[in-house]
């Protein structure tokens, strides 16, 4: 089985072709979008490629729970409401929310991805 | 115009692989500046014709449901840039991954056995959020792949030929 430095070098791999990023600036709490330059086409291709990688199926709900923030019963005027953030906080266990949570705007939470919860996703899968 | 940047498929199996072939003519305006004494078909216009191949068997593969464009070339690597006036160009895409939000294929084109260029592309799958944009007239996407043969040559996932959805069929 992989261990943790052998997953996130390979995430790594990934990230650095895909977003052509330096390997040091690839670190577990690098965020995808803010400190990674990330869009959304990349996320696109960045899953592709951890799924080819790792032989694993990734659905990209599981790292953005995009369908929550469509459902008018947890978002209020662009914001997740608090029975939102606590079905968030279920959904990404790993995920520091504490900066998002300030300010849930639903616009805000592909920004929160880092590259520790990637390394997540990856480890349960292969578990 | 029409934005033509094959000539018609050779092979197409569904879900899985398309090939096509484009033949260079001296005919075709872009060349006549492109260079004036010296044709050469530009690098970025046999990309396209990478992307309508693959991007047609995305679109196949969809069913026509969605709008696919694409979003973003990861990697694309030119061996041979001289391509002229009489060269046929032999595609092929293979879909490596298709979902609901996009796909991505690996690309290659060939000029006889030489390998011209090989690479990745990236899809987005663009859905009724976009619904009030036209990606193509109405029928337009469909007479566009009866135009390139696809129902032709064309198998479906199971090995059979590829049904055309918008004409009844006349078998028994």
């Amino acid at each position: 089985m992989a261990t943790k430095d052998e997953i996130l070098a390979a995430i790594t791999e990934v990230l650095v072709d895909s977003l052509a990023v330096d390997e040091e600036e690839v670190t577990p709490e690098a965020t995808l979008v803010d400190d990674l330059g990330a869009e959304s086409i990349d996320l696109l291709e960045i899953v592709f490629n951890l799924e080819k990688k790792f032989g694993v199926s990734i659905d990209r709900g599981e790292l953005i729970p995009e369908d929550l923030f469509t459902n008018p019963e947890y978002v209020v005027e662009g914001k997740l409401t608090p029975a939102g953030l606590e079905i968030l906080e279920q959904r990404l266990p790993s995920a520091n929310l504490e900066a998002f949570k300030q300010n849930p705007l639903v616009q805000n939470i592909s920004k929160i991805l880092t590259v520790d919860d990637l390394y997540n996703v990856i480890a349960q899968k292969l578990a | 115009m029409n934005w033509f940047w094959i000539d018609r498929f050779t092979l197409f199996e569904s879900h899985k692989r398309a090939r096509a072939i484009k033949t260079i003519t001296r005919s075709e305006e872009h060349l006549h500046e492109h260079f004036r004494y010296h044709p050469l078909e530009p690098t970025s216009l046999i990309i396209e014709g990478l992307a309508q191949t693959a991007g047609l068997l995305i679109n196949e593969a969809t069913g026509f449901k969605k709008k696919v464009v694409l979003g973003k070339i990861p990697r694309v690597t030119f061996n041979i840039t001289e391509i002229a006036p009489g060269d046929v160009l032999a595609y092929e895409a293979v879909a490596d991954y298709i979902n609901e939000e996009g796909s991505m294929a690996t690309v290659s084109v060939h000029r006889g056995e030489e390998l011209v260029a090989e690479g990745v592309l990236v899809f987005a799958h663009l859905g009724s959020e976009f619904s009030g944009k036209k990606q193509f007239e109405e029928g337009v996407l469909q007479d566009l792949v009866r135009i390139y043969g696809m129902y032709d040559v064309g198998v479906d996932v199971d090995g059979n030929p590829l049904k055309d959805p918008y004409c009844p069929d006349t078998t028994d």
